[in-house]
């Protein structure tokens, strides 16, 4: 019989947990970030809970099949939905150490995350411009409330993202600079799925008769 | 320190770059998520204007739909996995859906609910909200 007990064949090339010490501080500092953005949706899924709540309460004014286009609402989740891909290819240069190769894949995702805030505006603007303003009706409240706040939030990424690639232009793709690429990719995905509910229970169930 | 630790960060690419025994490459996790998450929205915008599903039930079906394209969000860009370095990861998010699940279900129970105990009311909720 052996003494010493021989580490199972995946984990032969780590060290025991008793030994394997705190977790590297990109993986904390993801983890934190993780859990904000937990949060974030929690706040969110008030604002989902007061828009459906709310829905029906148009006080005589438009309802939101006579309002939305789905024609933009596709353009628009398209662009979010192709930006998340292009930030993940974004991650992927930043992992492989491709400088060149992350200002490419951040400058897409921009202009598809600045493409999406326009197409927002310009509908809001419409929206308004035919007296459906936030004032109206308390569905209306509601919706741009609800809308509104993943709006801001796409601007903040944007605001975030370029504030990211001067850091990287002027320190590199140092470790520091690596986490909070990486806590930006995880809000930029984080964000798309918060879309994917908005289009859902906003446009997609909201213009079925 | 080791580098390939436990625990895993939530959207980690460098397990899908540098580990040794990841089978498909990160361009190819990504564009299998983006495929995906396309046919699903397009199944959304399909169902949300088809008139061959039974109307009532295209509500449901498309909330479902929505759950799935979280799912592959979650997983191909997200990479959530269900292993064992990710068992933190995993566990914040069951508590953020259980909260967001009480949330949602739980207000709009509750209101309609009070809206059919107070069916005269519904009148004169809208004029309310006006101001």
């Amino acid at each position: 019989m052996n003494d010493i007990a021989l580490p199972l064949p995946a984990m032969a090339d780590k060290a025991p947990a008793s030994e394997a010490g705190p977790a590297a501080k990109r993986i904390v500092v993801a983890f934190g970030f993780w859990v904000f953005l937990l949060s974030d949706i929690v706040m969110f899924s008030a604002l989902f809970a007061a828009y459906a709540v709310l829905v029906r309460n148009t006080a005589d004014g438009p309802s939101g099949d006579q309002l939305f286009s789905q024609t933009s609402v596709a353009v628009e989740t398209a662009c979010l939905l192709v930006s998340s891909y292009t930030c993940g290819l974004m991650s992927l240069s930043i992992e492989a150490r491709r400088q060149l190769g992350t200002y490419f894949w951040a400058a897409v995702t921009f202009a598809l995350g600045a493409a999406f805030v326009a197409l927002e505006l310009s509908e809001f603007a419409g929206m308004i411009a035919r007296g459906a303003t936030p004032q109206r009706s308390a569905f209306l409240s509601s919706f741009f409330t609800l809308v509104g706040c993943h709006g801001l939030h796409v601007t903040a990424g944007l605001v975030w993202l370029a504030f990211m690639m001067l850091q990287v232009n002027l320190r590199g793709l140092r470790d520091n600079v690596k986490r909070r690429l990486q806590c930006f990719a995880l809000f930029w995905h984080a964000l798309d799925i918060i879309w994917v509910w908005l289009f859902t229970v906003v446009y997609l169930m909201g213009v079925h008769p | 320190m080791t580098d390939t630790p436990y625990d895993l960060a939530p959207g980690d690419t460098k397990a899908l770059v540098s580990r040794p025994e990841a089978k498909l490459s990160g361009v190819l996790v990504y564009t299998i998520g983006l495929v995906l998450a396309v046919g699903l929205t397009a199944t959304s915008f399909w169902a949300a204007n088809t008139s061959q599903l039974w109307g009532p039930g295209v509500a449901l079906g498309l909330a479902v739909l929505a759950i799935a394209q979280m799912g592959v969000h979650l997983v191909f860009f997200l990479h959530i996995t269900t292993g064992p370095d990710n068992t933190n990861n995993v566990l914040a998010l069951a508590f953020g859906i259980l909260i967001v699940t009480m949330i949602v279900i739980g207000s709009i129970g509750i209101m309609s609910d009070l809206s059919h105990m107070m069916p005269m009311q519904s009148g004169s909720m809208g004029m309310h909200m006006q101001h």
